[in-house]
């Protein structure tokens, strides 16, 4: 048996006031919406292992601004379904459904994290489509690999791959582990440490379903963060310069393991002409959580120019 | 020809027997937009022992998913499970196959029991660095293998040099064979000069190398 209305109240997080299905190439994608569905749409895309939910704080207040604000959990999280595949490029192609499905006209389009490199592949694949971009803290930096030795490397790696075919071959079966409201909540909370135990709760009882034996994330056990393959961070950065609709760029400058550890001066140098660069300072990787009235009022500066 | 299949994550995949044996088995891996032949094929006809070919995701008798997301890593994860399934064996890869091969026999080196890089379609991949983006869609209705989204994909793969060289590392430095690793492939794209110069790649032709291996 599945619980779900459970959900917690947090102060300013307000659900969507719509939901629809769309149709991404056979994968069903969960999309929800906020404000008036006659007010001109904005998107927003979620980072890794999150949620269309961590834009409660944010897309309400977009909404009270006048916008149709439109999110979606991304393939294999929270209500879409789970994929046999997963790659960036399907990530790309599963956000253009969602954009098909809700206009043919440009519109502002605003990426948290891995949604902010994500949309910025977008924009790039389809300029005509996108009308201003705004990326939260989903900057990408070169980052150089440690200085290791090479047998280092090789035992290093070989670990890496080893662990990885071993998920794959362990996940066919596999069920995320059940636990109280709580212990899902801590769980988290190691990895968002910036995050109050108050807003993790209150995810937990949207990214997560309540099962018979406990509360479990609404993550495909076979996704798995990390990993390894031939892309490198700078390759979402040569995307940046030639985007041409006004850019926003927001950085946490707080470090997190979440986040990409992307520094201003990784990026500075690579930002679109006439772009805005806001480093805030004492926010971490989610700043559209830890500052959703700032953020928000940087992205309806953005659309207003 | 007798069929089995093994699993991957939510994919059946199609292992095809091609020639029975006790020992020594041989894993055929086909290029892109390819399937497993439907009879041994003549370059793979002195082998001692089974002969196996598996078909990748999307193609072949193996199950097409929806809405595409393919990567080679993904069917390196293909190759895993079959390996899982017949035990340590000698791998031939053609073109696609040829990378996905290399990337199998460096990430599990003690199941790969020599690698053969062949030619074949899809051997170049999407280059060695990212090209423009495209957005395609896909019309589902009626979509036979190959999956077009594979063809699409795998077609763009990028596959960077001494990312390539980093498998060929791997495979030289972990695995037990004295020479696992074998370029029988005429054509080299950028990633396969890479992997083909690292010192201790045998440079022989498909029957050479398959005639070293059967013996080791």
């Amino acid at each position: 048996m599945t619980v779900t209305d459970e959900v917690l109240t947090y102060p300013g997080a307000r659900r969507p006031d719509r939901r629809r299905r769309v149709d991404a190439h056979g994968v069903g994608i969960a999309a929800y919406e906020w404000g008036d569905l006659d007010a001109p749409p904005i998107l927003l895309c979620h980072g890794g292992m999150d949620f269309a939910a961590t834009f409660d704080l944010l897309a309400p207040l977009l909404a009270d601004a006048g916008w149709r604000v439109v999110a979606w959990d991304q393939r294999g999280h929270g209500d879409s379904d789970y994929a046999a595949l997963y790659s960036w490029d399907a990530d790309v192609r599963d956000a253009l459904a969602v954009l098909d499905s809700t206009t043919r006209a440009p519109v502002p389009v605003v990426g948290h994290s891995k949604g902010g490199g994500l949309m910025m592949q977008l924009a790039e694949a389809m300029p005509h489509r996108v009308s201003h971009l705004a990326n939260l803290d989903g900057l990408p930096s070169k980052r150089l690999p440690p200085d290791i030795a090479n047998h280092e490397r090789t035992r290093l790696l070989a670990k890496d791959l080893e662990d990885w075919l071993d998920h794959r071959l362990r996940s066919t079966e596999a069920q995320r582990r059940p636990g109280t409201v709580d212990e899902l909540a801590e769980r988290r909370a190691r990895m968002n440490p910036r995050l109050s135990r108050d807003w993790l709760r209150y995810i937990v009882t949207i990214g997560a379903r309540h099962d018979d034996d406990g509360w479990r994330w609404k993550l495909d056990p076979s996704m798995r963060f990390g990993g390894f393959g031939p892309w490198r961070p700078e390759w979402s950065l040569m995307r940046l310069p030639g985007l041409s609709m006004p850019f926003l760029g927001v950085l946490g400058l707080e470090y997190e393991e979440m986040g990409w550890g992307t520094k201003p001066e990784d990026v500075v140098g690579y930002l679109p002409l006439g772009a805005r660069f806001v480093p805030l300072e004492g926010t971490g990787h989610f700043v559209h959580i830890e500052q959703p009235e700032v953020v928000a009022n940087l992205i309806l500066e953005l659309v207003a120019a | 020809m007798t069929t089995r299949w093994v699993r991957h994550l939510r994919i059946n995949l199609a292992l095809h027997e091609l020639q029975a044996g006790d020992e020594r088995p041989l894993l055929l891996l086909h290029g892109l937009g390819e399937r497993t032949p439907s009879k041994l094929p003549a370059y793979a006809s002195s082998w001692p022992g089974a002969v196996w070919g598996l078909d990748f995701t999307g193609h072949g008798d193996s199950d097409v998913p929806s809405g595409g997301g393919y990567t080679c890593e993904v069917l390196m994860g293909d190759a895993d499970a079959a390996l899982r399934d017949i035990g340590p064996a000698t791998v031939l890869g053609r073109g696609l196959g040829a990378y996905v091969a290399l990337l199998i026999a460096g990430a599990r080196p003690q199941m790969v029991r020599g690698a053969i890089l062949s030619d074949g379609p899809g051997l170049a991949g999407g280059g060695t660095g990212p090209s423009s983006t495209m957005l395609i869609g896909v019309d589902e209705g009626g979509v036979v293998p190959p999956d077009p989204f594979a063809l699409f994909e795998l077609s763009r793969d990028v596959r960077p040099p001494d990312y390539a060289a980093t498998f060929a590392r791997q495979v030289l430095t972990l695995a037990e064979l004295p020479t696992p690793l074998t370029v029988s492939a005429r054509w080299r794209p950028p990633w396969l000069e890479a992997a083909a110069s690292e010192p201790g790649v045998v440079d022989a032709s498909i029957e050479d190398a398959l005639a070293t291996y059967a013996r080791a």
